[in-house]
C-alpha cells in the first residue's frame, strides 16, 4: 500500500506526528514494533522544567530564549518557540486538557517529590502546589508501588504545604494484589466509588484536598474524577503512579481513537528493520511480518523510534551507536570513556546523543547534509536534550511531531 | 533453548503486554502475560511448571504483538503448556475439539442428525458433562456437504492469466463450504486458475491444546500436500488462524523443521492480503456494484498476527455505498477452541462483551471478520450474522 506518509513508532511522537497529518487529510500509516512509552509515563505533557543548570522553570515560552542559548542544538532550537505553544495548545484540546506553554502547575509525584509541567488533564489540576494549602493523600490497600504516607512526608518538605495520608480498604471480591489499571476498573463501579467514598469521609477534614493515586477511571475517568469531586465536596485530584501508568493509557487510548476516526491506518507488532532507498529518498520501510517482510511505501516518512531505551538508537558492544532503521549516524556522541558518569542520576554525557536534524526535522548524514529529501525525525530519536533532566520529553515529542508533520505537509502541498 | 525462550531476556517489566492481555482482566484466574511468560518461564526447568495458571492464556497473541521489546510472550506460553500437559496428560476434550478434520469427517455424513442432536439441549447438557464443553457455547453446524466435493467436481474457465493454490482449511471444507466456493469464484473472477489440493488439518487446534507431537505432524504432512501443489504458485487461505501457523507458528512455536514448510510458509498469503496486493499492481476487477449495508468489521487476533495490517478495510473501501466500521475491541474471547471449554465459557463472553457492544452500537446489517470460529461467537453474542470480508466482494460482484 502507498501512504502520503508512513510514521514509523507508536509513542507520543508518532501519535502526534500522524494525527497532525490525517487531521491535514493524508493518508497516515503508523507502523510500530510494539506500544511505546505513552503506557509508562504520567499522560501529561512537560515542556521545559528545568533550566540548563538546575533552576526550576515558571514559564517555559519565556525561559525558552535563555534555554536555548546554552542549548543551541536541542530540538526546541529547530522548532522554535512559536510551535512549540501551537503544539502544546493543539495537544491541549485534542484531549481536552489544561494549561498551556506559558506556565507550568507544580505537581506532586508518588514519592512526595513536585514537578512542573505545563499541559495536564483536568483530574491533575487540583494537586497544584503553589498555592500551599493542606493536603490528605489516598492510599488504597492492594495497590502496590503507591505509598500515602511516604509522598505526604516528602511532599511537607518540598513545598509550602501540610500533608497527611490515609489508607482505604475498598472491597476488591477477594483479591490481594490489583495492579493500577485493576482499580481503574472498579473505579467504573457504583458500589466501589460509594465503598471509597463512605470511607473517605470519615477521615477527611473539610478544606483538605484529596489526592488519590491515579487509577479513578479508563475510559469513564473524567466522570468518575467529577462524581468524587461531588461527593467528598472538595477538590479531588490524581497523583501519576508507576507502570502500568494509567492516565498513560487513557491518552493513549483517545489519540488511538482519534487518529483510527480520521481514517489512519495502524499496525502493531511489526518490527521495522530497514529502509529501501532511492538516491535521497526513501522509498518504502521493511517490517517483520508473519514468515516474510513487508514494505510499507510512501511519499514522507517520519522516524518516531524512540532513544536508545526504546531500541530507535543502538549502542553496540564495540562502543559504536547509530540509529537503527537507516543506520543513520548519531551526532553528540562522547569520546569512549567519557560517556557516563558514575553517578546515576548526575549529568550524564551521552544523555544528549541522538540524531542531528536540519531546520525541518530531517536528519543529517555524515556528510552533514540532509540524508534523505522526505524523512523526518521526531521525538527521543533527536539529539540535544536531556529529557528528564530538564522535564521535557513529552514537550519535545508533541512539539516535533507536530512540526515534522507541518513541514512535511508544506513540501508536498497538494 | 529456543529462539522463542531466548526473548525473554529482553522483558523489561514495562507491564504494557499486562494492560493488553484481555484475559486477564476478565479472571483473577489468570495473573497475566507478564507473569505467566518472561517471569514464570525462568522457573519452568526440568522440574516442570511452577503453576497452572497458565493454562487460561488463550494464546490469542495481543501480548507479543504490543511488547516493545520483542519478547514472544504468547510463543513461551504455547511451548510451555504444550509441556505441562505433557505432564498432566491432554484430557480427552482437548483431544477432541483439536481435531476438526476428525470431527468433520465424521459429522458430515450425518449432518441433519448432528446437527439437530448437537442443538438438542439434553446432549449439550452429556457433552458438558462428559466432556466438558459449555452447553452455551457456539458450535458450528455441520453443512452436510464438503467444499473439497464442490471442488472436484467444478470444472473453472479454460483461460487464466495466473495460477494460485487455495488451502481452505477444515472449517471451510466441513461447516462453510460457502465460503470457500465463494473464494474460488473471486479468484476466478479476476483471472486466476485455482488448484485446489487434497488436504489436511494444519495442526493449529492440536497446538493450542497441547499436543506438539501430533501438531508436528499434521503441520508437516499438510506443507508436503501444499509444496506440492500450483508449481510454486501463492497459496491463498481464508482461515487467518490457519494461514498464520503456515507462515509462522509450525516454524516458530512447534519448531517444525523443514525445508518444505519454510517454502510453503513463504508462498503463503492472507486472501484479503493477495487481493489487496493485486489491487496495489491495479490488477484487481473493480467492478463493484454498491451494497448499501452498514457493516462493522472486527480483525481478529491471529489476523493481526500476520503483521499485514487489515487488508480487509482498504478491499472493502472498494465497494460503493458500504458503510464499514473499524471496531477497536481486541477480541471476540473466542480463541479457537477456548471459548468453548467449560470453565472458561464465561470468561470468553466477559472479554467479547465490549466487542459485542460496539457491534450493537454500531446498529449492523451484517459484521464481517475474517476467522470463523470468531465470526460464530461474534453472532452468538450479538445476534448479529458475521461474514467473512471475500462474501461482500463476492456479492459486490454480482457474482
Ligand atoms: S511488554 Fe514485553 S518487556 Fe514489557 S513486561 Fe511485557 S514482556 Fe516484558
Ligand atoms: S496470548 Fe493473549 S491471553 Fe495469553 S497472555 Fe498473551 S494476551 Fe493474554
Amino acid at each position: 500500500m502507498t501512504y502520503d506518509a508512513v510514521v514509523v513508532g507508536i509513542g507520543v511522537a508518532g501519535l502526534t506526528a500522524a494525527l497532525r497529518l490525517a487531521e491535514h487529510g493524508r493518508r497516515v500509516l503508523v507502523v510500530a514494533k510494539g506500544v511505546g512509552s505513552t503506557h509508562l509515563a504520567p499522560g501529561r505533557l512537560d515542556i521545559l522544567g528545568y533550566a540548563a543548570g538546575g533552576q526550576r522553570i515558571e514559564r517555559p515560552a519565556a525561559a525558552l530564549g535563555a534555554f536555548l542559548a546554552e542549548r543551541p542544538d536541542h530540538p526546541y532550537a529547530r522548532v522554535g518557540a512559536r510551535t512549540l505553544s501551537e503544539s502544546a495548545e493543539w495537544f491541549r484540546a485534542r484531549l481536552g486538557y489544561v494549561g498551556s506553554a506559558d506556565e507550568n502547575f507544580l505537581l506532586p509525584t508518588a514519592l512526595g517529590a513536585v514537578k512542573p509541567t505545563a499541559v495536564v488533564p483536568p483530574s491533575a489540576v487540583g494537586g497544584d502546589l503553589r498555592t500551599g494549602g493542606r493536603f490528605l493523600i489516598v492510599g488504597l490497600q492492594g495497590l502496590k508501588d503507591f505509598f500515602p504516607a511516604l509522598c505526604a512526608a516528602n511532599l511537607q518538605n518540598a513545598a509550602p504545604v501540610r500533608a497527611r495520608a490515609v489508607e482505604l480498604h475498598p472491597p476488591l471480591g477477594g483479591e490481594h494484589d490489583v495492579n493500577g489499571l485493576g482499580f481503574a476498573g472498579r473505579f467504573e463501579d457504583e458500589p466501589f466509588r460509594e465503598a471509597v467514598v463512605r470511607e473517605l469521609r470519615i477521615t477527611f477534614a473539610p478544606g483538605e484536598r484529596v489526592g488519590f493515586p491515579a487509577v479513578l477511571g479508563l475510559r469513564e475517568a473524567e466522570g468518575v474524577w467529577r462524581e468524587l469531586e461531588e461527593r467528598v465536596r472538595t477538590r479531588v485530584f490524581e497523583i501519576p503512579t508507576l507502570p502500568p501508568s494509567v492516565p498513560g493509557i487513557r491518552m493513549f487510548e483517545s489519540l488511538r481513537s482519534a487518529l483510527r476516526a480520521a481514517g489512519a491506518r495502524i499496525v502493531v507488532g511489526d518490527a521495522v528493520v530497514r529502509a529501501r532507498t532511492s538516491g535521497r529518498r526513501v522509498e518504502a520501510v521493511v517490517a517483520e511480518a508473519a514468515g516474510r517482510t513487508v514494505e510499507y511505501s510512501g511519499e514522507s516518512f517520519v522516524l518516531a523510534t524512540g532513544g536508545f531505551a526504546s531500541g530507535g538508537l543502538e549502542l553496540g558492544s564495540d562502543g559504536a551507536a547509530r540509529e537503527t532503521v537507516l543506520g543513520l549516524p548519531i551526532a553528540g556522541l562522547p569520546p569512549h570513556g567519557e560517556r557516563f558518569s558514575p553517578e546515576y542520576l548526575g549529568v550524564q554525557p551521552f544523555a544528549r546523543a541522538g540524531l542531528a536534524v536540519d531546520e525541518r526535522l530531517r536528519p543529517l548524514g555524515e556528510d552533514g547534509n540532509v540524508a534523505y529529501e522526505n524523512l523526518y525525525a521526531a521525538g527521543a530519536t533527536l539529539g540535544g536534550a536531556e529529557p528528564w533532566r530538564e522535564a521535557s520529553g513529552e514537550g519535545i515529542s508533541v512539539a516535533t511531531g507536530f512540526a515534522a508533520a507541518e513541514a512535511i505537509v508544506q513540501s508536498t502541498a497538494r | 533453548m529456543s529462539s522463542v525462550r531466548e526473548t525473554l531476556d529482553h522483558c523489561v517489566k514495562c507491564t504494557i503486554c499486562e494492560t493488553f492481555c484481555p484475559y486477564s482482566k476478565a479472571t483473577p484466574l489468570f495473573p497475566g502475560p507478564k507473569y505467566v511468560g518472561p517471569q514464570a518461564e525462568r522457573f519452568r526447568g526440568t522440574e516442570g511448571s511452577p503453576d497452572y495458571s497458565l493454562d487460561y492464556c488463550s494464546g490469542c497473541g495481543i501480548c507479543t504483538q504490543v511488547c516493545p521489546q520483542g519478547v514472544k510472550i504468547a510463543e513461551i506460553n504455547s511451548q510451555a503448556r504444550a509441556e505441562l500437559w505433557e505432564e498432566r496428560g491432554i484430557p480427552l476434550r482437548n483431544r477432541i475439539v483439536a481435531r476438526p478434520s476428525v470431527t468433520g469427517a465424521l459429522g458430515t455424513p450425518v449432518a441433519p442428525l448432528a446437527n439437530l442432536t448437537l442443538r438438542a439441549r439434553p446432549a449439550r447438557w452429556a457433552l458438558e458433562r462428559t466432556l466438558g464443553i459449555d452447553r452455551r457455547a457456539p458450535l458450528p453446524r455441520f453443512a452436510g456437504r464438503t467444499f473439497q466435493a464442490w471442488a472436484r467436481r467444478r470444472r473453472g474457465p479454460q483461460a487464466a492469466s495466473g495460477t494460485v493454490a487455495y488451502f481452505h482449511g477444515c472449517s471451510t471444507n466441513y461447516y462453510e463450504p460457502e465460503t470457500g466456493e465463494r473464494v474460488v469464484e473471486l479468484l476466478e473472477h479476476n483471472g486466476f486458475r485455482v488448484v485446489v489440493p487434497r488436504q489436511g488439518c494444519c495442526g493449529l487446534p492440536l497446538q493450542s491444546n497441547g499436543d506438539f507431537p501430533a501438531a508436528r505432524r499434521y503441520a508437516s504432512r499438510l506443507a508436503a500436500t501444499l509444496d506440492a501443489a500450483g508449481e510454486g504458485a501463492p497459496i491463498v487461505s481464508n482461515s487467518t488462524s490457519c494461514s498464520l501457523m503456515l507462515k509462522r507458528e509450525a516454524l516458530e512455536i512447534l519448531e517444525v523443521d523443514d525445508e518444505a514448510l519454510r517454502r510453503v510458509s513463504e508462498r503463503t498469503y492472507d486472501v484479503c492480503e493477495f487481493l489487496l496486493g493485486l489491487h496495489e499492481r491495479g490488477e484487481l476487477r473493480t467492478d463493484f456494484q454498491p451494497l448499501p449495508l452498514t457493516v462493522p468489521y472486527h480483525a481478529p487476533c491471529q489476523q493481526r498476527g500476520h503483521g499485514i495490517g487489515k487488508p480487509a478495510l482498504d478491499l472493502l473501501a472498494l465497494i460503493p455505498e458500504l458503510r464499514l466500521v473499524e471496531l477497536d475491541a481486541a477480541c471476540c474471547g473466542i480463541a479457537g477452541t477456548y471459548g468453548l471449554k467449560r470453565e472458561k465459557y464465561e470468561i470468553s463472553m466477559r472479554v467479547g462483551e465490549e466487542l459485542f457492544a460496539q457491534v450493537r452500537d454500531a446498529e449492523p446489517d451484517l459484521t464481517a471478520c475474517d476467522s470463523e470460529t470468531c465470526r460464530w461467537q461474534i453472532t452468538h453474542g450479538t445476534g448479529v450474522p458475521s461474514v467473512h470480508p471475500v462474501e461482500l466482494l463476492h456479492r459486490a460482484y454480482g457474482l
